[in-house]
């Protein structure tokens, strides 16, 4: 779908500009639109090369591991095939709590560690599993408690209640994430019914090869992953793998 | 209450940025190195993005500047003003799931031209923080970890955006 959306964007902007005859538009708008993804990257590195240190020293100090086992239930829930003692499920939660905070730029950095982490578990590493699903649509309905954007906006426009719209926001954006987790469970089911080309959630259940090879027997009560170090080189091997395959 | 929210939203982060390393150090870890460590990480997964946001970015910016965007916009007003809705806020609901900055700049115009405590301000406020940009979350998180198949996450993303467009509407007509 997202090939489809693509391809529709730049063609009907195409006709578009070129029906109204000024079809030079075209040009600087896709060259002015390069260069505001570059800008958005480069005014997302600090961002992520912070918080995601921040991230590696709540991992390896192993706070990410006790939060994620107090809030395990409610994970659990939404992402039932990932395994609980995952590092994943920390990341997860970390970006939901961000989230929630209306924190929005320390969100993305845990969010991309969330999906990093959960890529570990794919066994298609180029197609979506159903956890990354349910992450993106916890995400893109954005739970909000504290939209503080907008009262910080608000304010500045001399309002008399900046804050009068935390209720609406509140009540809107719990539809829209009910709404979003209503049609994630239809979709994901329709998948697991449907006889698949690739084998659905199942096997993200089962751990990958390379790293049950360290913890066969004991895995249930272990953590499933031994040690961040090698969980940290597995993921350059996948990443480098990717970047070969894209030649 | 709303006190509570504000103390909240200005200690969260400094909160959280001064217990992460204490906890780290109390932990025996070697902070310095680990932060370090993982901020590599960090700046590795900003770059992997690009081509991701570029490609994405190219897209949308032709579809705005080519007026296509417009002519949907007006294509589609009239028929919303009939129940009731201002039809201002509109544009909103085509912005917000294409472009983050394109639609917060949207809705500061509506503040500042409507007023934040009139319905369209309101209205318009809600939505924006109700609602998120599909289009950037899914191609950042997917393109960070090089996934091409997103399977139905587009299509969950983009009904929770009309679900929530349509619920921050509704509300705010009932509310104030």
């Amino acid at each position: 779908m997202i090939h489809l959306i693509w391809v529709a964007l730049i063609c009907i902007g195409f006709a578009f500009a070129a029906a109204q005859g000024n079809i030079e538009v075209v040009t600087k708008a896709a060259f002015d639109g390069a260069a505001t993804g570059v800008t958005v990257c480069f005014g997302l590195i600090s961002v992520l090369v912070f918080w995601m240190g921040m991230m590696r020293l709540a991992e390896d100090g192993g706070l990410l591991q006790k939060i994620s086992k107090l809030l395990a239930p409610i994970v659990a829930f939404l992402f039932p095939d990932v395994p609980r003692n995952h590092p994943a499920m920390g990341y997860i939660l970390s970006n939901m709590s961000a989230n929630l905070l209306g924190l929005g730029n320390a969100a993305t950095p845990m969010g991309i560690k969330a999906m990093q982490e959960l890529q570990t578990l794919n066994p298609d590493k180029q197609t979506a599993t159903p956890a990354m699903c349910t992450l993106l649509a916890l995400n893109t309905a954005s739970i909000t408690l504290i939209p503080t954007t907008l009262i910080a906006i608000r304010l500045n426009y001399h309002s008399a209640h900046p804050a009068e719209i935390v209720g609406t926001t509140l009540v809107a954006t719990a539809i829209a994430t009910f709404a979003a987790i209503v049609a994630d469970r239809w979709y994901r089911s329709r998948e697991l019914r449907r006889p698949p080309a690739n084998p659905p959630s199942q096997t993200a259940l089962t751990p990958q090869p390379p790293q049950t090879t360290a913890t066969p027997a004991s895995s249930s009560t272990a953590p499933p992953v031994s040690s961040p170090a090698a969980r940290r080189t597995g993921i350059t091997a996948v990443q480098s793998r990717d970047t070969t395959w894209k030649g | 209450m709303l006190n509570f929210i504000n103390l909240i939203s200005t200690w969260a982060i400094p909160a959280i940025l001064a217990f992460i390393p204490l906890y780290a150090y109390a932990k025996k870890v070697p902070v310095y190195d680990s932060f370090v460590d993982g901020a590599k990480d960090g700046f590795s997964t900003a770059i992997n993005i690009i081509p991701h946001l570029v490609g994405m970015m190219v897209a949308i910016s032709i579809f705005r500047a080519s007026g296509a965007l417009d002519y949907m916009i007006s294509w589609v007003t009239p028929w919303i003003k009939s129940w009731g809705v201002p039809g201002e806020v509109l544009p909103l609901g085509l912005l917000r799931p294409l472009t983050g900055t394109g639609s917060l700049a949207f809705t500061t115009d509506l503040i500042r031209t409507y007023g934040p405590d009139s319905m369209i301000g309101r209205i318009a406020s809600t939505i924006q923080g109700s609602t998120d940009t599909t289009l950037y979350v899914l191609t950042v998180y997917f393109g960070a970890v090089g996934i091409r198949n997103g399977r139905y996450a587009l299509k969950v993303g983009l009904f929770s955006d009309v679900v929530g467009f349509v619920a921050a509407i509704a509300i705010c007509l009932l509310v104030f």
